[in-house]
């Protein structure tokens, strides 16, 4: 499917004005999940769901939103994300920026790593793919 | 001892749809409040909405749950949407058909539509087809598998004994 990023970009913006029923002039590229959209951890199984009817692609668990990191106790230990765990996820997103996330990783606070943006990308590379 | 707001599942297909009803009854205590008489008007009772997404959730929640053999603990996460376009009052039958969207190990999405037959016009013999009250999206998390690595009891208190007397009573072993 070819799409541009403008129409991927509006297509992200339905999904989550319908998912988080936000308004969608608040899905900006630079939003935050949790912090500006109000997400919480049911709602990102719900994006997936919504973008892979959206888009028509197959997202495997745990490939946008690594939850099975986040169920490790290793990786978490009393509501915080651990620096095993961080490094883990750093591998596994690495187009994703974890500096402010890092002075307090909470475990509620981690859909602040996911931006509007950071999904647009997710979502081209599976098209393109 | 768990509210139970379907009265039997008439149709099962296994992660795919289930079908339940519930009849309303003026033995219902809360129609009484739901709403009292008033100075100028007489009591109108109407079976809460709230209720009404109980009874789907339920419905759904047994859909959930035998897709995976009843081994996860279903817990309602999220409800999308629920839009109700007509109310429901006593000798009347609820139908509610929950369809499964999608399942994975963290949880479900569902979608699914209410329906209600009145039981006058099956006594006197009029055509009664089933008459829409709502559509409902709801999404289930399977708890055990919770993103925030919480612990729960192993025992099983979502799908209790309740739940299987009623599949039981509805004619459908597991």
């Amino acid at each position: 499917m070819s799409m541009s990023p403008e129409e991927v970009f509006e297509k992200i913006q339905e999904v989550l004005v319908d998912a988080l029923g936000v308004d969608d002039d608040e899905v900006t590229p630079n939003a935050t999940l949790t912090g500006d959209l109000g997400a919480e951890s049911i709602d990102f199984l719900d994006i997936v769901f919504r973008l892979e009817k959206a888009f028509d692609i197959k997202i495997s668990q745990g490939e946008l939103f690594p939850d099975n990191v986040l169920q490790d106790p290793q990786y978490v230990q009393d509501g915080k994300v651990t620096e095993k765990g961080i490094a883990e996820l750093k591998e596994r997103l690495p187009h994703a920026d974890f500096s402010d996330f890092e002075q307090d990783p909470d475990v509620n606070k981690v859909g602040e790593i996911f931006t509007v943006d950071a999904i647009c990308k997710f979502v081209q590379s599976k098209l393109q793919a | 001892m768990r509210w139970m707001w379907i009265d039997r599942i008439a149709e099962l297909d296994k992660g795919r749809r289930c079908v339940a009803v519930k009849n309303v009854s003026l033995a219902e205590e809360h129609l009484h409040d739901h709403f009292p008489a008033a100075q100028e008007r007489r009591a109108l009772p109407v079976h809460p909405a709230t209720l009404i997404i109980e009874g789907f959730a339920q419905t759904a929640g047994i859909l959930v749950g035998h897709a995976r053999d009843f081994k996860e603990k279903v817990i309602l996460a999220k409800i999308g949407k629920a839009t109700f376009s007509r109310d429901v009052t006593a000798g009347q039958t609820l139908f509610f058909t929950a369809e499964l969207e999608r399942i994975d190990d963290t949880g479900a999405s569902t979608h699914g539509t209410i329906e209600v037959i009145d039981q006058t016009d099956v006594v006197s013999n009029t055509a009664a087809p089933r008459q829409p009250v709502g559509e409902i999206t709801m999404m289930f998390s399977h708890i055990d598998r919770n993103m925030q690595g919480l612990d729960f009891p192993d025992r099983n208190f979502v799908f209790t004994d309740q739940f299987f007397d009623l599949l039981h009573n509805s004619g459908i072993e597991i």
